[in-house]
């Protein structure tokens, strides 16, 4: 079974940074449709600032999460602070043993980190949330483990549930969030939170790939 | 984009440095650079807080003063205070008679605020919260609960700090400020967008010749799109939609606010207050007091928010209440 370095996992938290750095403008665009545009500019802050901060520093993957999930809550507030810090001090809680991590200890601490949140949020599939995103993550993730896939192939498999997720956000009518005020007109834009959390997910399973 | 500001993602930092040096008579600032506090407050009382994105200027940190909000948590434009400024703003005002945090329905402010609560209840401090729900645009009659906080959340720190600064309990002091936001509603007309600094360009449009009526403080999309009327028509929209939505008979006394969003001139605001004062008059209220400027803006929005207040006997009281902070000064 293929398993990476918990302290080889530094390098998965710049990937995370990378992407969200890079998007920013096109989060902010999808934001700006039916919420008020700036969740790239936020998250590219708080993402930023945990760079400023760690990035001549050496840490385990599950300290970085514990690292950028506090820089999230404490320094950047908004609602993706809370959301995105609960989920990944989550993660962290659940890795923080580990000296090697397996698809099986990767799916637990992916799933710790949606428990977290969900005990700040309510949302659930279909209200057009960062959840449509991270649950058929989460539901690949175990499925791959009970087939006992390679955790290669069980990553490339999350992308493509993570990304089917954030796009079937498209036809919801939002719940949740700012945009829940908009109902019907919610309708046909994709939720931003479900997007970056698919762009995070995404960046995280790359660059696991390559330190398997 | 045409701004004085440097870098924009210093600017919330730099107009706080600026804001406090202005007004240092009135506010100081705190351990947290994110927290500000007024100057003198009164010994022996509980504490109110607020908290809210920036770019709402004179909201939130302009409400903090004398017989007004004892600190404010100030987040990013238009983004929710961290849960932890949430908390440094109890601590700064706990004075063991617990504290009120009186904030706007928004899913940011919601999270932090809690996420603060649960920090503060390990740390001995009780906090107490009114959300408000002013806006009757943003969700229809019979889901109040669901309805964003725009300018009544001015309405509402008036009362429930006047209720803090008379000695009252943290319980009577929630009581007072919950009923001053069960009666109060707003509605907001938008006629050009906003931009926020940091992205560079408007993330919405309303049209030349148009008005959005409903909109929210952050660029919401409101109930409808309209062509833009005069002065008169548009106070009929607004008190119309506001009228509707509670009950009220006549005689009753009101508190009116009418508060740009930013860019519309002053001068118009009056000229729309004018229309809506006859209109009120017409339905048969009276206006105890009224309040006109930019109350509670939205960047460089233009349009106006309009806020009625139903009093009662404790709330005229409340309300009357001398109070100092940079937003609202009165005798």
């Amino acid at each position: 079974m293929s398993t990476f370095d918990n302290k080889d996992g530094g390098a998965v938290l710049l990937a995370m940074v990378d992407t969200i750095q890079k998007n920013k403008a096109y989060l902010s665009d999808i934001d700006g449709l039916i919420g008020d545009g700036d969740h790239g500019v936020n998250m590219n802050k708080g993402f930023s600032l945990f760079e400023k901060n760690y990035c001549d520093k050496e840490f385990l993957f599950s300290e970085g999460l514990e690292y950028l999930g506090m820089t999230l809550m404490n320094d950047i507030g908004g609602s993706m602070g809370p959301i995105y810090g609960t989920i990944f001090t989550g993660m962290s809680e659940a890795g923080s043993n580990l000296q090697k991590i397996s698809l099986t200890d990767f799916a637990a601490m992916l799933e710790n980190g949606y428990k977290g949140l969900s005990e700040i949020i309510e949302a659930k599939v279909g209200d057009k949330t960062l959840v449509d995103t991270l649950i058929p993550a989460i539901n690949s993730l175990r499925d791959s483990v009970a087939r006992k896939e390679d955790f290669k192939r069980a990553l490339l498999k999350m992308k493509t549930a993570a990304k089917a997720g954030s796009d079937s956000t498209k036809n919801f009518k939002a719940k949740y969030g700012r945009a829940s005020r908009l109902g019907e007109r919610s309708i046909g834009v994709l939720d931003t939170g479900s997007v970056s959390c698919y762009l995070l997910l995404s960046a995280m399973a790359d660059s696991i790939i390559t330190l398997l | 984009m045409q701004r004085i500001m440097n870098d924009p993602d210093n600017i919330v930092d730099e107009m706080l440095a600026g804001f406090i040096k202005a007004h240092d008579n009135i506010v100081e600032s705190t351990a947290n650079s994110r927290v500000v506090k007024a100057k003198n407050i009164l010994p022996d009382k509980v504490g109110v807080i607020t908290g809210g994105g920036s770019g709402h200027k004179p909201a939130f940190i302009g409400y903090v003063g004398k017989n007004m909000c004892d600190a404010a948590a100030v987040g990013e434009i238009f983004s929710s205070p961290t849960a932890a400024a949430f908390l440094d703003a109890a601590k700064a005002v706990d004075q063991g008679k617990g504290v009120a945090c009186l904030y706007g329905n928004y899913s940011g402010d919601n999270m932090n605020v809690k996420m603060a609560l649960k920090m503060a209840k390990k740390q001995g401090i009780t906090i107490k919260t009114v959300v408000a729900n002013d806006d009757v645009a943003s969700a229809p009659k019979g889901q109040e609960e669901k309805r964003r906080g725009v300018a009544g959340e001015i309405l509402m720190w008036k009362v429930g700090a006047a209720k803090a600064a008379q000695g009252a309990s943290l319980d009577e002091v929630i009581a007072a400020a919950q009923k001053a936001i069960d009666a109060t509603k707003s509605i907001g007309i938008g006629l050009s967008p906003c931009t926020l600094p940091t992205v560079g360009h408007s993330n919405f449009d309303i049209k030349h010749g148009t008005m959005e009526v409903g909109i929210g403080h952050h660029g919401e999309p409101g109930m409808k799109v309209c062509p833009l009327g005069t002065a008169k028509e548009i106070a009929k929209k607004m008190v119309d939609i506001v009228l509707s939505d509670y009950p009220f008979k006549k005689d009753d006394e009101v508190v009116i606010l009418v508060s740009g969003l930013g860019a519309t001139p002053v001068m118009e605001l009056y000229v729309l207050y004018n229309e809506i004062e006859k209109l009120i008059g017409h339905a048969g209220l009276k206006v105890h007091k009224a309040y006109v400027g930019n109350y509670f803006t939205s960047l460089e929005m233009m349009g106006a928010t309009f806020t009625m207040m139903k009093l009662d006997k404790e709330l005229k009281e409340l309300i009357d209440v001398p109070a100092y902070s940079m937003g609202l000064k009165q005798e």
